[in-house]
């Protein structure tokens, strides 16, 4: 694939400002970006660095609340912030295409897949109804989606989050666009959905002449898929270079920050008394859904129990068994060599204390309109009993656990940042002196550099207080940084567990397997290779 | 069974009940009220025998709950009783039903319900449409400032005004609605169509609002932005995504006016003269006469429950969730 001398989009001195409430701030600024036909172009950066504003500004669309402030916008020849909003539409699915982040929320649930895909071509008078149809039911075909001509009959609730993302990506090819922008097209999907997605997207984009804007937080999703890449953060270029070359030498500290929580690593260790131990528990929603088998785990005193699992893995649900909020059907929950009344209610105050949980939303899990100060208090009066000056001593002592001080007193949890709410949450679970703290998938909703400082701040107050944690998460690179038990889950079942070590180890029970081999890898060559090996392996098997 | 069809089923089951409590209520409430209509009618110089007598003569001397079963078990055979006051002249005189004394004005009051219905739904859906399509425009600023001054203005206001331009001023319509049994069609239409507007200002104004803020809610949805990325023009974005979302808030909104057109225009009713059934209910409460104020809360519960049934079932149907399940 060699690029033609033309650039197809060409941005020159672009800058972007969004409203927040009555002022505007720079959401992109000074961003120069030349994309060639044939070439994917990857944007990485956390969130609020303006890689999607600059995704859809490639299309010449700003979001409702954005204004285009300066620079120039140039596909192929045609200047995208001059031209009418009418002439933008006839372009717009035919000849420039848009992937979106949550398929499930990008189709509309009133109408069937083959008509949301129809409506491009049909709408634009490419084609009529029934060629639109079927070439409909050839790039499914094409994207190995299962029952071609039928899956289009469905509506968006009734396919699954891999094959929604990729009859969107059919979408967006239906009028054969010279440019499709992927915003975080996997980022919503398991490890192992994401590869089907990745590789069908590959597939479609190396055997086409068209140009991509591959978007993601991920550089290594990112890295499998483009030729060039740039690293933006706050709206600004950090550092622009081939695929390969970044990963080998990082020119900027930022963008090697980027892979922070991989380069974490616990060293392992055992022993200490069992604090809480779950035995043969079954358990199911409203008495009929069965989502636990059997489950059987210990936690030990000042360790680390990570409990991973893809979605419906019933991880979630085995913490709300923990904490009494969904009481088992079968087996029985021992905490600190006494048994456990299996419903909330019915546990004594001093055992609610003594279990505490932390969740993955700390946005939703602090009261909007209470300030730190009464969050870690009330709970401080509730528990401990404090009041007046010990209790407010008591509540900085905690923000200085939490490496925070005393000026957050007073803040609202819409005046705290991502990392710092989930540390108050962090601080909750720590006023009331817990022994076992539960926490569910904490650092998935924020950025690396934010998530690597969290797990840091849990492991140092694990060696300090000696709580134990049982950490649920379907990210194996926090498995390595936190823990020193691992149980992995698959449909409600444990298929194995066992030290840190041994589980990382091979040789793997398959499905541990397939979870750390769906891990993208930063090299390029990460996903070919390993669609290589399945598809020698499946020979290997059918012989 | 399809889940749909459970659903709906189920609804209609406790739409039936809630009918059923309603009735309950609605005796109660009745048999609480002070006064009763024997000495109403018999004026204060009865006497207690002539009293007894007459109460005798109409079933009230009877347990209440006996009465409630008799009344309720007459109704479910489609007998609501016989009107006190018709029969009331002690000397006798033939009773008449309470069914043929609501008949002809349920029939008055469905007949201005519809005509009014009829224009002011797709008006309002229309409206409400556009002032979405054209959010903060000059249009869509009209339209809304209209509205919330018609809805803020107390409708006899409304009524009044109108009568006096359109009927005093320029003589286009009739100022009085009074409309008998044997009147012509389009002379009826002619006679209701100042109340039937002077009703739509007020509830258009309501579904259009709905109808506009139903379709506005959606608009930050990320499948809308898609389908602007699709290069759909903004009619066909709203006409196509949003609005067969929005149908189960705007069926709501719909169902609620409709029941008050049906059970609430008792003052349009009155500044026109139109013989409706708010006015005989309004009538009867005065003279006390039971059976009648019975069957027109009852008709009027049953109005409101079956038009929200129907709004929650237009709710089901249009939920891909429910009508198309995994």
């Amino acid at each position: 694939m060699k690029p033609s001398a033309a650039p197809l989009l060409e941005i020159r001195g672009l800058h972007i400002q969004g409203q927040s409430g009555e002022v505007w701030q720079d959401i992109v600024k000074d961003i120069n970006l030349t994309l060639r036909r044939s070439e994917v172009l990857g944007l990485i950066g956390e969130s609020g660095a303006g890689k999607s504003t600059l995704g859809l500004a490639a299309m010449g669309y700003a979001r409702a609340g954005c204004r285009i402030l300066s620079g120039t916008i140039s596909f192929d020849g045609l200047d995208l912030i001059a031209m009418p909003e009418a002439e933008k539409r006839r372009l717009w699915g035919t000849r420039i295409a848009y992937v979106a982040q949550s398929a499930a929320a990008s189709f509309n649930p009133a109408h069937r897949l083959i008509d949301q895909y129809k409506e491009v071509p049909v709408y634009h008078g490419k084609s009529g109804e029934a060629e639109a149809e079927r070439n409909a039911h050839a790039v499914f075909r094409r994207l190995h989606l299962p029952e071609p001509e039928r899956i289009g009959l469905r509506y968006p609730h009734q396919v699954s989050g891999g094959q929604l993302q990729r009859v969107m990506t059919a979408m967006a090819m239906a009028c054969g666009p010279d440019l499709i922008v992927f915003d975080e097209p996997t980022t919503a999907l398991d490890v192992t959905t994401q590869i089907e997605v990745l590789a069908a997207i590959k597939e479609l984009v190396r055997n086409s002449n068209m140009a991509a804007i591959y978007i993601s937080h991920d550089l290594a999703v990112v890295a499998q898929m483009a030729d060039r890449v740039m690293v933006l953060r706050y709206g600004r270029l950090v550092e622009e270079a081939r695929t390969g070359e970044m990963l080998a030498h990082p020119r900027q500290p930022y963008t090697k920050s980027l892979w922070a929580v991989r380069s974490l690593n616990k060293s392992e260790e055992s022993g200490g008394d069992v604090v809480l131990s779950v035995r043969g528990v079954d358990a199911a929603y409203s008495g009929v859904v069965k989502v636990l088998h059997d489950v059987n785990l210990e936690v030990r005193r000042g360790r680390t129990v990570a409990v991973v699992g893809e979605s419906g893995s019933g991880k979630s649900t085995l913490a709300r068994v923990i904490t009494g909020l969904l009481p088992p059907h079968k087996g029985e929950i021992v905490f600190a060599g006494k048994p456990l009344p299996p419903a909330l209610s019915e546990r004594p105050k001093d055992m609610l204390r003594r279990i505490q949980m932390i969740y993955q939303m700390p946005d939703m899990a602090l009261n909007p309109r209470r300030r730190v100060r009464d969050i870690l208090g009330r709970t401080l009066e509730l528990h401990r009993g404090l009041s007046g000056a010990a209790r407010e001593n008591r509540i900085v002592e905690l923000l200085e656990m939490i490496e925070l001080d005393a000026g957050f007193l007073n803040r609202l949890p819409s005046e705290l940042s991502g990392g710092q709410k989930q540390r108050i949450c962090i601080a909750r679970a720590l006023a009331v002196e817990p022994d076992l703290i539960i926490c569910d998938e904490v650092t998935s909703a924020l950025d690396q550099i934010v998530a690597e400082g969290i797990l840091k701040l849990l492991l140092r107050l694990q060696k300090e207080l000696g709580v134990s944690y049982v950490y649920i998460t379907h990210d194996l690179a926090t498995v390595k940084a936190i823990a020193d038990w691992i149980v992995v889950m698959q449909w409600g079942k444990v298929v194995q567990q066992g030290p840190k070590g041994e589980v990382l180890t091979p040789p793997h029970h398959p499905y541990t397997e397939l979870l750390l081999s769906s891990v993208p890898e930063m090299r390029t060559d990460w996903l070919d290779r390993l669609l290589n090996a399945r598809r020698v392996g499946a020979q290997a098997t059918s012989a | 069974m399809n889940p749909i069809v459970t659903t709906v089923l189920q609804r209609v089951g406790l739409g039936v009940l809630t009918l059923l409590a309603v009735s309950v209520i609605i005796f109660a409430m009745i048999e609480m009220l002070p006064g009763d209509f024997a000495s109403a009618i018999l004026g204060q110089t009865a006497t207690p025998e002539t009293v007894a007598a007459f109460q005798r003569s109409i079933g009230l001397d009877k347990p209440p709950v006996t009465r409630y079963f008799e009344w309720i078990g007459g109704v479910l055979q489609g007998n609501f009783g016989e009107s006190f006051s018709s029969a009331g002249a002690l000397g006798g005189g033939h009773a008449k039903t309470v069914a043929s004394l609501i008949g002809p004005r349920l029939s008055n009051t469905l007949f201005l319900a519809g005509f009014t219905a009829l224009i002011s739904v797709p008006l309002s859906l229309a409206l409400g449409l556009l002032a979405a399509l054209y959010r903060n425009s000059i249009f869509d600023r009209t339209v809304n400032l209209v509205t919330l001054t018609t809805i803020s203005v107390p409708e006899f206001f409304v009524a009044y005004i109108l009568m006096l331009i359109l009927a005093v001023k320029f003589p286009i319509f009739y100022s009085l609605a009074n409309v008998s049994p044997d009147t012509p069609f389009f002379e009826r239409v002619a006679r209701t169509a100042l109340p039937a507007i002077s009703l739509m200002l007020v509830i258009v104004a309501h579904m259009m609002r709905m109808t506009r803020a139903a379709i506005i809610n959606l608009l930050a949805s990320p499948y809308i932005e898609m389908a602007k990325l699709k290069g759909l023009a903004p009619s066909s974005v709203i006409l196509r995504h949003a609005l067969p979302n929005a149908w189960a808030p705007i069926g709501t909104v719909v169902a609620l006016n409709l029941a008050y057109l049906i059970v609430g225009v008792v003052v349009a009713e009155v500044v026109f003269v139109y013989p409706g059934i708010g006015q005989l209910m309004v009538d009867s409460v005065a003279a006390r006469d039971i059976p009648v104020v019975q069957a027109c809360a009852l008709l009027f519960a049953m109005a409101y429950i079956l038009l929200n049934l129907l709004a929650d079932i237009v709710g089901i149907v249009t939920n891909p969730r429910l009508l198309h399940p995994r």
